[in-house]
């Protein structure tokens, strides 16, 4: 279903030192470094896999997202899904991908939600039938009902998140990629929302990729975890696997994880 | 009971989509009325300023004028009635925003070419702030005394062709702002652009001088320039400035730029997505 070999993204990123005198000079001569934001990535994922996707800040793991979702055009390797390469026929392939950027907002700010997921149904032409069926059972599994009137900017952000899951699985894909969809969120929202993709998951069949440094979210969602760091993809298997690489069974998934980021350097 | 099977308009035609992004921006321009009404009231002083002006200077010079001051009238109140169909220096500013925070990653990952979708809403926009604003300027307009007032001194033929040229001047100006829309994506500010663009259009355009007062030689290159083919031309065929073979030559150049300013904007658009680099995270 999704297939990825060798990927690579190189970013320009723009250097100079603190100062008038160095940025008098990088007014004549622009100094660029190169960033390896992902080397060599390959892995697959099954249809109806759930899959965590940890590392660092700065690890990668958007950039993968944004590739794998048609967005970013990765300099080398190739990247299959759906029998399509995302950045290629992007428009054909988005039809059938879901994402959620936790850190970005898809509603439209000043006008009620339900105006925004009507705006959804006609970019996607999902037709009035499937478009209520959708609706339906999203609210109610969201349980939205209530907030579907609200102007966007005056949800919080519970949920405000509630409804950017909603507004993505409108057109019920059979992929969907969440970037940080619990970042910020309170105990509750969490929870309603880490319940909603298990959900989700169970009745559709759809298959998830998440991010996120919430290792209860990887704990509660997904049975198999990707760690990369530095561009690299460096573990691919279950949480019992992370725990015995460091072998600290008895610790708390966090440690868990801060002594995986030391023990492959990427901190 | 008769079974009616409804068709539904929105799947079978993929372009009713990007008609929704123009209704949208259409109607939510329509619910400013008091800002129409400030830019009706601004908008006939200045014209009517601007007038007074230029009739000072055809009462002391003893030139020849290339333009009648009844021509000139008729170009001064278009210019005001439909000054935001073909402003340069309005720029739709959720669209920069979204390049410059990386909000375009959402509209990235959706089925639509965000070119079709910007031009869309850049029209939708225009067309709703020109509808409110055109009606009040043009009626108050034709009752001014001679020689300000707008009269229509041209033919059947010449208005086909006046209709005709004003949604061409439109395609341009936005065609032309959909390129430094795109043009951002490289830039990541659009600050220095903007003000580059604007001061060229409105400046080359006719906006604050019509062109048939430039110099002769510099008119011969400005006429080449997709400036020109903005507000000039229709404006110019509506006051009897330019006709007989002058018409077909104008239009003809004005589809020139069409098409060159849309190639040029996809094109820009199909660079910039592939080498985007999605800003903030």
């Amino acid at each position: 279903m999704i297939q990825v070999e060798n990927l690579s993204k190189i970013y320009k990123v723009s250097r100079r030192e603190a100062g008038m005198k160095s940025a008098w000079k990088n007014l004549f001569s622009r100094q660029y470094e190169e960033v390896k934001a992902i080397q060599n990535l390959s892995f697959s994922v099954k249809k109806g896999e759930m899959v965590g996707y940890i590392g660092p800040n700065g690890a990668g793991k958007s950039s993968t997202i944004k590739i794998l979702s048609g967005i970013l055009t990765p300099e080398e390797g190739t990247c299959i899904i759906n029998g399509r390469i995302p950045w290629k026929e992007r428009k054909a392939h988005v039809k059938d991908i879901g994402v959620v950027f936790g850190q970005r907002s898809q509603l439209w700010w000043d006008v009620p939600v339900i105006d925004s997921f009507e705006l959804l149904k006609d970019i996607y032409q999902i037709s009035k039938e499937q478009y209520n069926n959708s609706l339906e059972e999203l609210v109610n599994c969201l349980s939205l009902s209530t907030i579907l009137k609200t102007p966007t900017r005056q949800l919080s952000l519970g949920q405000r998140m509630r409804c950017e899951i909603a507004a993505s699985l409108l057109h019920n894909p059979s992929i969907l990629f969440l970037d940080e969809p619990t970042i910020g969120l309170d105990a509750v929202s969490k929870l309603a929302v880490r319940d909603f993709i298990k959900k989700r998951n169970e009745v559709h069949k759809t298959t998830v990729i998440l991010t996120t440094h919430d290792m209860q979210d990887i704990e509660a969602l997904t049975s198999r975890i990707m760690l990369i760091g530095r561009g690299r993809l460096l573990l691919d298997g279950t949480l019992d696997n992370l725990k015995e690489q460091v072998g600290q069974s008895n610790n708390n998934l966090d440690e868990v994880l801060a002594a995986l980021y030391k023990k492959y350097k990427i901190q | 009971m008769k079974y009616q099977e409804k068709i539904d308009l929105n799947v079978v035609f993929p372009i009713t989509k990007y008609i929704t992004f123009f209704k949208i921006r259409f109607l939510t321009g329509l619910q400013y009325r008091s800002a129409a009404l400030a830019g009706v009231v601004t908008q006939f002083a200045w014209g009517f300023l601007e007038l007074l002006m230029f009739q000072a200077f055809y009462e002391s010079g003893s030139g020849v004028f290339p333009m009648g001051m009844e021509q000139l009238a008729a170009y001064v109140w278009l210019q005001q009635a439909f000054l935001s169909l073909y402003m340069i220096w309005y720029w739709e500013g959720d669209i920069f925003n979204s390049i410059r925070n990386g909000d375009v990653a959402y509209e990235l990952c959706r089925p639509i070419s965000i070119y079709t979708m910007w031009f869309t809403k850049c029209m939708g926009s225009r067309i709703s702030k020109a509808v409110l604003r055109c009606v009040p300027i043009l009626f108050l307009a034709c009752f001014l005394p001679y020689p300000f007032g707008l009269k229509v001194n041209i033919g059947k033929v010449e208005i086909i062709f006046f209709i005709l040229s004003m949604t061409l001047a439109l395609l341009v100006s936005v065609a032309f702002s959909m390129v430094i829309y795109m043009l951002t994506f490289f830039t990541t500010n659009q600050q220095g652009l903007q003000i580059v663009a604007a001061s060229l259009a409105e400046f080359f355009g006719g906006a604050v001088i019509p062109i048939p007062f430039f110099p002769e030689k510099l008119q011969k290159v400005l006429n080449l320039l997709p400036f020109a083919s903005m507000q000039n031309i229709p404006f110019r065929i509506f006051s009897g400035n330019i006709r007989g073979v002058f018409l077909y030559e104008s239009v003809a150049m004005q589809i020139t730029w069409v098409v060159i300013l849309l190639l040029l904007g996809k094109y820009l658009e199909k660079k910039a997505l592939q080498k985007i680099c999605v800003l903030g995270g």
